[in-house]
């Protein structure tokens, strides 16, 4: 206070200090900005690594070992895993129930990093063989929810009246036949396999998306800047894609990263009680039920495979959840 | 002696912490309200005039921090004087003894302050049952009755077993200022109660708020955007522009003798309806974010009457009279005397001069 | 008086709710905008007021009546050349600031947005250059092209609204409520903006509020709606002047005014709309341009000052 000067209550004229339009910029776009709050969130970055991770290993953990997954080699049937240097310290040592198979057998230089089944194929190639058919089945699940359950939710919600009855009336009636009984028909029809998953995923899987799209769309085509677009001209397709898409595409990832996890749970359900793929085809759930039969005296047959399916599958939901905060409306803006 | 204020709020500042900065929402303000007066608090929105009082009540958000200030609130319980620092007396002791109970809030949408689930009349003896201040079912019917009448609801007893959405909006209004009342609080406040509303429903809301003061002597915080609005309710006014009070006076010193240029933009934008082509003028420009605040007086980057030293310090609070205080150099000895906007000026003379016809008003100015 | 540019007769938009209830949003309206005027439609909420403006730029497909815009037929199934026509002349500016900008288009786009369809600029740089005239005239600048919605305030969005209607350089703009979700000192600034470009381009603009006060300030003519009908109609004196409508007259004396001492005085009046059936009524002239919506025991009883039932003292 003590340096005023009688200078300073000089007036400033308007044109000198301009009278600005003040505009504040958070530097970030929607998307920067929830991946700034994704990164904030640990478990989804810890699952968003693990993914990174068994994503890798699949695609180059099968050339890493020293075995091809579909190789048979009887006399190395039902070994324990065995991993070179870590076996000094007691464990993956090839030991189980006691016993060494390795050395009962002569095998000491033979390594089984993640042990054999029962006819002496290499579980770690196998196991990382199972995990690219599961991340084949969630490309397809993505793939079969954005073709048809994003297309059939935006068609019904916007254009709504009549469309809309009539196709929420046909989405009542596939989601009215469960699951199973679409599956077994299929597997009667056709053989078990790839196919049959993915004709079962294509006529179930894309309900509950085309659900959460159809509401979405249902909400912002009553917003204003989609009246103003239509007293612009603009056709419904232009609307949908320009106008709609944009503001729900962030519940259409959140959701897409739901379906993943299920649909590969999904794939290895089938496999375990038979209708999914079979042998000598490895997948995550052929592996889990093809040693569930041994658990209990070779337990390793079992154990790596539902590591990297349940870590697959957590983290998944890590992700879709970390996904879901970082998209939340009631974060966005200030 | 006058007796002391039942609400003194002194030197508060909150900020709230964002992703990218820290938005310091209210920037050291006092004001205080007496026993059942009506003080208003105008400004725009990001003025900071909903924090402030919802920061009395400890509702602001998780990310928003009280870092310097203090707000005594003076209540009796039990026949006891009892005076407490609400900033610092923890959420519990708030939700039990002042919240509802001796502090109510009216908000905005009477839509979604009511519960569409829950009877008319169980959310209006909810509180009176929750501070205990009924012994039966029976009496707080009764009591609800009585409030539902008070508010101007025909047929009380039908509506206390309807749901909201069975109302108009101007019923849920005054619904939710029932509910505000049912504890008997000694300070209301009311953040923009009217604004959802339509003119004519406004008006007789505001009727209503009036005409409860006057029987049941209740303190009233009332917050608006809109200077118009509150010329009929206020006793004292308050202009709050960018995190800090510019101008506080009473009521007829606001509207007839306003000194702030902020103030001036406020009255001026508002048409009158005594001329035709009369101008209405415009504040020019935006308000400020308060995450960098600007250097001195954040409203000088849109004021007409701007100085040299606006973009150096911010003003100090410069008196008028006893009640009228004003931030702004524009008092200061050294400043160059300037007038209000000829348009305002013109309007405030007529009103003067019907005034002094009608002899119904006192003037304060100088 | 000058050339008529919009003129609707029997206009009626009903919303069927289900099978035993329709809404009448806008019953049997009939009005004339005269060329380079500011034409207003007050209400409160429900009366159907932005329904009509929706109707007239077919949002809304309206179920009777018939409307002439620029001397065509724009009621009905329209061809693709009059529909092109429409889109280009008639433009709607939005209530919320909040809700009518895209928050995933930058601003560009958004005003861009009428030229995209209309396919009218050929090359990037010209949509550009269109787009930073329009924004300057509305008193933004080219720095804000590139910007999301979310960063400016509500008047600055709103000023982004009034752009994107601009830049088809339309005869005829309706306003819808554009001021109501403002604070008063920013919809002063947009009302002296509207004001400001309807001079310039000479533009005729048809005014949706239910703020009476900015009304009387900014406008030629005035029609009050209420329940769907217009009751009553003429300049802005005859509204505010010579008010007759029992209506109208509620809605004038609700007018806040900031001027505490007239204020504590003020009587104001309540409206019985249960005394009323506006379906018996029909359009009464007082003069060449004030007309009314009663009957004529109605009128007579209004002319001579008797509203009893209809108006109480509050």
């Amino acid at each position: 206070m003590e340096n005023i000067t009688k200078e300073m209550f000089n007036p400033v004229l308007t044109q000198d200090h301009q009278i600005q339009e003040m505009v504040f910029d958070t530097g970030a776009t929607f998307f920067k900005d929830a991946w700034k709050r994704f990164k904030k969130n640990k478990g989804g970055v810890i699952g968003l690594f693990a993914i990174i991770f068994i994503l890798s290993m699949a695609l180059i953990g099968p050339m890493l070992g020293t075995h091809i997954y579909n190789e048979l080699i009887a006399e190395h049937i039902d070994l324990p895993a065995r991993v070179p240097f870590l076996e000094n310290f007691g464990f993956f040592d090839g030991s189980v129930n006691g016993l060494n198979p390795y050395i009962s057998r002569g095998l000491t230089d033979v390594y089984y990093w993640f042990g054999t089944d029962n006819l002496g194929r290499d579980l770690w190639a196998r196991v990382w063989m199972g995990t690219r058919i599961s991340f084949f089945v969630a490309f397809v699940a993505v793939a079969i929810d954005v073709v048809f359950g994003i297309t059939y939710g935006l068609i019904s919600g916007y254009f709504g009246g009549k469309v809309d009855l009539v196709m929420q009336r046909v989405v009542e009636v596939i989601s009215g036949i469960p699951n199973l009984v679409v599956v077994i028909l299929l597997v009667l029809v056709l053989k078990p396999g790839l196919t049959s998953i993915i004709l079962a995923l294509m006529i179930t899987g894309w309900i509950s998306m085309s659900r959460v799209v159809r509401s979405q769309t249902l909400k912002i085509k009553e917003m204003e800047f989609v009246l103003a677009a239509k007293s612009l001209g603009a056709s419904s397709f232009f609307i949908i894609v320009k106008e709609v898409l944009p503001n729900i595409i962030g519940q259409i990832i959140v959701m897409t990263m739901f379906s993943i996890p299920s649909a590969i749970f999904y794939e290895s359900f089938l496999a375990f009680i038979g209708l999914g793929l079979q042998p000598p085809i490895a997948s995550l759930g052929v592996l889990i039920s093809r040693g569930y039969l041994a658990m209990l005296t070779y337990p390793h047959m079992v154990t790596f495979p539902v590591i990297v399916l349940s870590t697959l599958m957590l983290s998944f939901n890590l992700v879709a959840d970390g996904l879901r905060d970082a998209f939340d409306p009631k974060m966005k803006g200030f | 002696m006058e007796q002391k204020p039942i609400l003194e709020v002194k030197n508060l500042q909150i900020s709230f912490q964002l992703n990218f900065g820290v938005n310091h929402v209210i920037r050291d303000i006092s004001f205080h309200l007496n026993k059942g007066e009506t003080l208003a608090i105008v400004g725009e929105s990001g003025s900071g005039k909903s924090v402030t009082t919802k920061s009395i009540l400890g509702l602001i958000d998780d990310n928003g921090a009280v870092e310097v200030g203090s707000c005594l609130f003076r209540y009796q319980k039990d026949g006891k004087d009892i005076e407490v620092d609400l900033l610092k007396c923890g959420k519990d002791y708030l939700q039990k003894n002042i919240r509802g109970n001796k502090i109510a809030i009216i908000f905005q949408d009477p839509m979604t302050s009511l519960d569409p689930t829950m009877k008319v009349g169980n959310q209006i003896m909810e509180g009176m049952r929750d501070h205990k201040k009924v012994k039966s079912r029976k009496e707080a019917v009764r009591r609800t009755i009585e409030l539902l009448e008070l508010v101007g609801i025909d047929l009380p007893e039908k509506r206390i077993n309807q749901y909201p959405h069975q109302l108009s909006g101007g019923m849920r209004q005054r619904v939710v200022i029932a509910i505000a009342l049912a504890c008997e609080p000694d300070v209301l406040i009311a953040d923009e109660p009217t604004t959802a509303l339509d003119v004519t429903i406004q008006s007789q809301i505001l009727e209503l708020i009036k005409d409860i003061q006057k029987k049941t002597g209740v303190a009233i915080i009332f917050i608006t955007h809109d200077l118009g609005v509150v010329a009929n309710v206020a006793d004292r006014v308050a202009v709050m522009y960018a995190g800090k009070i510019v101008e506080t006076g009473l009521a007829s010193e606001i509207y007839y003798n306003p000194k702030h240029p902020y103030t001036w933009g406020l009255l001026s934008s508002i048409p009158s309806m005594s001329g035709q082509n009369e101008e209405i003028l415009s504040i020019p420009g935006t308000p400020p974010n308060l995450i960098q605040p600007p250097k001195g007086d954040a409203f000088a980057y849109r004021s007409d009457y701007a100085m040299a030293i606006d973009f150096e310090e911010h003003p100090p609070m410069f008196q008028v009279s006893d009640t009228h205080y004003v931030a702004s150099w524009l008092l200061h000895p050294d400043a160059p005397k300037v007038n209000m906007p000829s348009v305002l000026q013109a309007r405030i003379d007529s009103y003067k001069k019907r005034g002094d016809t009608n002899e119904q008003s006192h003037f304060t100015g100088r | 008086m000058s050339k008529v540019i919009l003129q609707v007769d029997n206009l009626k938009q009903y919303f069927r709710i289900d099978r035993h209830t329709t809404t009448r949003a806008v019953d049997n309206v009939s009005f004339k905008v005269y060329e380079g005027e500011i034409f207003s439609v007050v209400g409160e909420s429900g009366s159907g007021k932005s329904t009509l403006g929706r109707s007239l730029i077919r949002i809304y497909d309206a179920n009777a009546g018939e409307v002439t815009f620029l001397g065509r037929k724009i009621t009905g199934k329209l061809n693709g050349e009059t529909m092109k026509f429409l889109r280009k002349n008639m433009q709607m500016i939005f209530q919320d600031p909040m809700a009518s900008l895209n928050p995933r288009k930058k601003v560009l786009d958004t005003v861009a947005f009428g030229l995209d369809v209309a396919k009218e600029v050929k090359t990037k740089e010209e949509r550009k250059q269109r787009v930073i005239q329009v924004l300057k005239s509305v008193g933004l600048s080219e720095d804000h092209i590139a910007r999301y919605p979310h960063m400016f305030s509500g008047g600055q969005r709103q000023r982004i609204g009034v752009a994107r209607a601009l830049v088809m350089d339309p005869k005829f703009i309706i306003a819808d409520e554009i001021i109501s979700a403002l604070d008063v000192s920013i919809q002063a600034q947009v009302i002296n903006l509207m004001r400001k470009i309807q001079k310039e381009k000479g533009l005729t603009l048809m005014f949706i509020a239910h703020d009476l006060s900015m009304v009387r300030y900014i406008s030629d003519r005035v029609a009050v709606m209420h329940l769907g009908h217009i009751v009553e109609m003429g300049t802005v004196e005859d509204i505010y002047e010579h008010p007759l409508h029992p209506y109208t007259k509620s809605l004038l004396s609700a007018i806040p005014h900031p001027d505490p001492d007239s204020e504590k005085l003020r009587k104001r009046v309540l409206y019985h709309k249960q005394n009323i059936d506006y379906n018996h009524g029909q359009i009464q002239s007082l003069n060449d341009t004030h007309t009314v919506l009663a009957t004529e025991e109605q009128l007579n009883a209004w002319q001579k000052g008797d509203y009893s039932d209809i108006l109480v003292q509050m």
